[in-house]
């Protein structure tokens, strides 16, 4: 039997999220990001390092969020609330994340 | 949402805020506990170790009936590099007694028990429900919340805030400051289920017997981080932590690095051919002592990781957590059992217990570890791990090499990358701030 070490970077957080369990709050997200032209380096770094992947390039080079898939850490908030560029809000009682096992 | 007075409302259902509702409800005082997610521990995520003592203070017998997963017999330390691991490892049956110190367990189960014993004690818990802002009186004195219920402001005489590192009220109140990227880790975890017997001879177990691997070492790629594997009865969980100030630095992605972390040879066969049921992240306190906040005003106090109450070279959080909830409880019975008021200058009663505790004591004897961990993140965790693994392979490969040249190689690869200054000042740092 061969043995195949995977080298596979590309993981796709989506399968991971897909185990979790969420209640979303339709047209009602959490976390906002403010227009802008040109994203800080936290703003951007948010694409990279955001656990949930929600933060995205857009192909204009502005950073956008989907936070359905957000796990509530606070990571974004605590880069990019403080100069502005992200508004950090819990989710109405009962909605985001619930985690089965935490 | 409701019109009569509380005597406390505590903002949250993690460890602290269960440990302060329970003790507070057990002193006969009327408790409100507001609870953001859909039942408690749904929003909360931890390892998760459990020690004993500190819940036996609170309650004494818990073992009858709480969620317990195994009683950990075996603790693991490693230090990696990409292919290899130098462990020390700790293995006693003196852990198998009728009352062990630690256990893992699974939050989400445990703090839906813990919150049946708030209810139980007489508590009033309400989850589902967002506390949005404090409420104030004329003079700047807390005396309530307000919540997304409706028509939800709720009025106490004291405010616990219990609401976790990502808490944003006592934020938004100017209590205190939101944690600076080096102040808290980022961790990402997953549990990883397979059969019971699977996991008990992966890891030489039998019945309720537990192992704790925890892990330092290349896989943070330079940051400070750690990682960490603990058997649960059904389940292992596998995560990593590391700094978010250096997560936004390097732009690592941290599942990518929980997943390389899952391929290094040491880990893979323990966790092979299970099924991965959850993903989680959560921030981790990490700036000790000198990150501590103010943790009493008029008509507020605030506890575990709201108050960044977390020993990281220990790896102990919710038994500081519960011990602050469960002073904090005990300080406003006092406080309200000579009928004074809720303000400062009666509250800074509870710092003074916490101060008295091994919690801040702890947390005192390791204030200058952060820094030093933070500021050197690349030696400790990635030259160090790769020095010390090299030497240890050096000492067990036998190729007719003598002896002596093997040594001088070994000192003469620290030196290289470390220098005799820099080994020494090392050395001297880490003694410093471990003392």
């Amino acid at each position: 039997m061969t043995i195949v070490q995977k080298t596979d970077t590309t993981i796709r957080v989506e399968d991971k999220l897909f185990q979790n369990r969420y209640q979303v709050d339709p047209g009602r997200p959490h976390i906002t990001v403010k227009p802008h032209d040109k994203p800080s380096p936290a703003l951007l770094a948010l694409t990279r390092i955001c656990p949930a992947k929600c933060y995205e390039e857009t192909e204009t080079g502005q950073v956008e969020i989907t936070s359905d898939g957000c796990m509530e850490c606070g990571t974004c908030r605590v880069l990019c609330e403080a100069s502005g560029e992200i508004e950090w809000n819990y989710p109405r009682g009962g909605f985001g994340v619930l985690f089965k096992f935490g | 949402m409701i019109d009569e007075k509380f005597d406390a409302i505590v903002v949250g259902a993690g460890m602290s805020g269960n440990a302060a509702a329970y003790t507070l409800a057990k002193r006969g005082l009327k408790v409100l506990q507001l609870e953001r997610g859909e039942t408690a521990g749904s929003k909360n995520v931890q390892g998760a170790i459990m020690y004993a003592a500190m819940l036996e203070q609170i309650i004494p017998d818990f073992r009858e009936d709480a969620p317990l997963e195994r009683h950990i017999v075996e603790q693991r330390f490693w230090m990696m590099d990409d292919t290899s691991h130098t462990g020390m490892h700790y293995r006693s049956d003196d852990f198998n007694t009728d009352r062990p110190n630690r256990y893992t367990i699974i939050r989400a189960a445990f703090d839906k028990w813990f919150s049946r014993k708030v209810r139980e004690a007489g508590a009033t818990v309400l989850t589902e429900t967002t506390v949005t802002e404090l409420v104030y009186d004329i003079r700047g004195k807390v005396i309530g919340v307000k919540t997304d219920r409706r028509g939800g402001q709720v009025h106490a005489d004291v405010v616990v805030l219990a609401e976790g590192v990502n808490g944003l009220l006592g934020t938004r109140a100017g209590f205190r400051q939101m944690p600076k990227p080096e102040m808290v880790a980022l961790a990402v975890k997953e549990m990883h289920f397979l059969p019971q017997e699977v996991i008990e001879s992966r890891f030489n177990l039998k019945g309720d017997e537990g192992c704790v691997v925890e892990a330092a070492g290349t896989f943070s790629r330079g940051m400070t981080g750690l990682a960490f594997l603990y058997t649960n009865k059904e389940c292992v969980s596998v995560g990593l932590g590391c700094l978010v100030s250096d997560f936004a630095r390097t732009m690592e992605s941290p599942y990518e690095l929980l997943e390389s972390f899952k391929q290094h040879p040491s880990i893979r066969p323990l966790i092979a051919g299970s099924e991965v049921k959850e993903y989680a992240a959560h921030l981790i306190p990490e700036g000790g002592f000198k990150a501590i906040p103010q943790l009493y005003g008029d008509g507020w106090v605030v506890v575990g990781d709201a108050a960044q109450l977390n020993n990281a070279v220990h790896r102990e959080g919710s038994n500081l957590a519960m011990t602050s909830g469960r002073l904090a409880a005990e300080a406003i019975f006092q406080v309200k059992s000579r009928k004074d008021p809720m303000i400062a200058d009666n509250l800074k009663l509870y710092k003074k217990m916490l101060d008295d505790s091994f919690v801040v004591k702890d947390l005192k004897k390791y204030k200058d570890m952060p820094n030093l961990l933070h500021t050197n993140a690349q030696n400790f965790f990635l030259t160090y791990p790769q020095l010390v693994s090299k030497a240890a392979k050096t000492f067990v490969h036998v190729d007719g090499t003598p002896k002596i040249d093997k040594e001088k190689e070994t000192s003469r690869s620290f030196i290289k990358a470390r220098s005799r200054l820099g080994l020494i000042g090392d050395a001297v740092r880490l003694a410093m701030a471990w003392r």
